[in-house]
């Protein structure tokens, strides 16, 4: 069990994390998600003593980590694959670390097995691959036979047959009763292997909830009805009568409708009774990789522009697209379409209501914190083209936090 | 956790990475065979020698020449054994093995110490002997007077200076940084300050200045060194603990 409260790092005027509170339970794969930069690795090495949280605590089993007896044989972490000394063996670099937690060099055998680098074992690890640096990373982890584990982004770099067994690792190590903390940045990697969400952006709590309610809660169907390109006045009135029906309509980009609320029999009827023809009718679930972008969105420190090419280009006869983009951010490579409307009209990222939100600590407003309304993709304002009120920008010097004596 | 655990890991992590073998052999060849070279050279020109300085003249020290050179692998050996650590992120993983970081930087410390003056040590008596050979009849016994001690001297001088270079290393982090301060500095600068008149007041002070006085057994002529041999030695051990402690100080409060 890991139990963050409100935990705060700042470097500088840069504040990586902000009043995080969590909690990790045994049996469990939980997987912590993020944007780049999103103060994930942070967060890992506050749990690991390794940085100083400038307020706030987090504990394991109870003890801040710098105060369990032999740390070793309790927690077993994978930071950064290459963080080994080149010229050592591999076998060398677990043997040092074993003797650490008094455990016998028998067992550094043991896992040089199951994480399948026995026949490297005295190979120096500068010419490992990346993919067996995370191997080596995760035997490390694997030493002690800990029962709580942290991995830092184990599968990069991996090959599919690793990816696939790192998350049969997971589980197993879970299904034995284990904690284990999985940080990724891969939505899709996480809907498979992990039973419980964590999701941070800008170093403040986005998500805390099962794998199965985020499904749930984002993943709504919807159909996608087009109406002949050329007359604009057809898909107003599909719009108006579907409404009408119940049905929740939202303009897509490319003129497409998205519908939520009726069946795709429904949909047609209504556009047969109506005179309206139809080019397209087909059904759609926004996938989670979807939903974990306009989660997230709002909350990106490190975002691609379109490359115009501009400084390449000789002369161009006309000038290319002189201030296209209407909305900021709409039409860059990863911006993200508003969420589907939901049934019921709820919110699709709140947290579900029986939230195991951490208490706030007493007399700390998180000045941060998006107000529930205000959420960029609150359904209430379906165009949010730039996310209404990102996450306040945190590494303004200007904004004073609370907290500062802590 | 105890101590003998993470001095048992140190000396895996020390003897299992190329640079130690490399850093401190390099140490004791040079050290032997620049003294053997300077020695031979001076007991060719000893009759073109002066009387003043025949009179000052100091066999020890002269086979001990090949210090000033061999201390240079010394400080590169004592700054790879910690910033190792840092150059290649393992610090995290070192670190989060051992939260009390006290124990961790004193052990390590502790097994590079140790290895360091076992081969310190091997290296001033074989320095000694050998350049006593090549000095021929100018040569002086270990039984003389100041003799053993020099030598032995020798030995500790070399392994402080590794020891200085790893708390230097622990307050630094990055091992080019740690090097090119302190490979310039007992180089060039120190000799520079403890050589020019103007400057020697304050360059006798310096670490190598005030350390190297333990190998001399007959003191120059005009010498007014206001420290004996021991004297030396304790203001080097000095500088070392004032090293330590401030490599010590940042680990403790610093983020890995």
């Amino acid at each position: 069990m890991i139990e963050a409260v409100g935990l705060t790092k700042r470097y500088g005027a840069k504040t990586a994390v902000y009043d995080l509170s969590f909690q990790v339970r045994p049996g469990a794969v939980t997987g912590f998600l993020g944007p780049n930069g999103s103060g994930k690795s942070t967060t890992m090495r506050m749990i690991l003593g390794l940085d100083q949280p400038n307020a706030g605590r987090v504990t394991i089993a109870g003890h801040p980590y710098r105060s369990l007896p032999n740390a070793p044989r309790q927690v077993g972490a994978l930071l950064d694959a290459k963080a080994v000394h080149g010229g050592r063996h591999a076998r060398n670099h677990l043997l040092c670390l074993a003797q650490l937690s008094g455990i016998p060099a028998r067992r550094v055998d043991e896992v040089l097995g199951v994480v399948g680098l026995q026949d490297v074992a005295k190979k120096r690890s500068k010419g490992f691959s990346l993919g067996m640096g995370q191997r080596l990373g995760i035997a490390a982890a694997l030493l002690g036979d800990p029962q709580v584990l942290l991995f830092d982004e184990p599968v990069n770099g991996l090959d599919p047959e690793g990816i696939l067994w790192v998350r049969n690792l997971m589980k197993r190590l879970a299904s034995e009763g284990r904690t284990v903390f999985v940080s990724s940045h891969l939505m899709s990697e996480m809907a498979l292997t992990a039973d419980h969400l964590i999701v941070i952006g800008r170093g403040q709590l986005m998500a805390d909830m099962s794998v199965k309610d985020f499904i749930s809660a984002n993943s709504a169907d919807f159909a996608r009805v087009r109406t002949p390109g050329t007359e604009p006045k057809q898909r107003e009135k599909l719009t108006a009568t579907l409404t009408e029906a119940g049905g929740q309509v939202l303009p897509e980009q490319d003129g497409a409708l998205r519908v939520t609320g009726l069946p795709l029999s429904r949909i047609s009827d209504l556009a047969h009774d109506a005179g309206v023809r139809l080019w397209e009718l087909s059904p759609h679930q926004a996938s989670l990789e979807e939903a974990y972008m306009r989660m997230t969105q709002g909350a990106v420190d490190f975002r691609s522009t379109t490359d115009q090419r501009a400084g390449l280009q000789q002369q161009l006869a006309a000038p290319v697209l002189a201030g296209q983009p209407p909305v900021p951010g709409q039409g860059q490579p990863d911006w993200y379409a508003p969420p589907p409307p939901q049934q019921g009209g709820g919110q699709p990222f709140a947290m579900p209501q029986p939230a195991p939100q951490a208490p706030q600590a007493p007399g700390q407003p998180n000045p941060y914190a998006p107000q529930p309304a205000a959420t960029p993709a609150s359904p209430a304002t379906p165009a949010p083209a730039a996310p209404a009120t990102p996450p306040a920008d945190l590494t303004k010097p200007g904004s004073k936090p609370t907290t500062e004596d802590a | 956790m105890s101590s003998t655990r993470v001095l048992r890991s140190e000396w895996t992590k020390i003897r299992s990475v190329a640079s130690t073998v490399w850093t401190l052999g390099l140490a004791v060849v040079v050290t032997i065979a620049l003294g053997m070279l300077i020695s031979l050279l001076v007991k060719n020109d000893f009759d073109n020698l002066s009387a003043n300085e025949r009179r000052a003249f100091d066999p020890t020290f002269i086979s001990f020449a090949g210090m000033s050179l061999g201390q240079l692998a010394m400080i590169v050996f004592g700054v790879l054994v910690v910033s190792n650590e840092y150059s290649t992120g393992m610090i995290r993983t070192s670190l989060a093995a051992v939260p009390q970081r006290g124990k961790f930087l004193f052990s390590k410390i502790a097994v590079a110490t140790a290895l360091a003056l076992v081969v310190s040590l091997a290296t001033s008596f074989a320095a000694f002997f050998l350049g006593q050979a090549m000095l021929g009849d100018h040569r002086a016994a270990l039984g003389d007077t100041g003799v053993l001690r020099a030598v032995i001297g020798g030995g500790l001088y070399m392994t402080l200076i590794a020891v200085f270079s790893m708390g230097v290393a622990a307050m630094l982090r990055s091992p080019m940084l740690a090097l090119g301060i302190l490979m310039p500095f007992f180089f060039l600068i120190s000799n520079i300050l403890g050589n020019v008149p103007a400057t020697r007041k304050v360059g006798q002070y310096l670490p190598d200045q005030a350390g190297s006085k333990i190998m001399q057994v007959v003191s120059p002529i005009d010498d007014d060194t206001p420290y004996g041999p021991w004297g030396g030695f304790a203001i080097m051990v000095l500088w070392v603990v004032v090293a330590v402690a401030g490599g010590y100080a940042l680990l403790k409060k610093r983020d890995a």
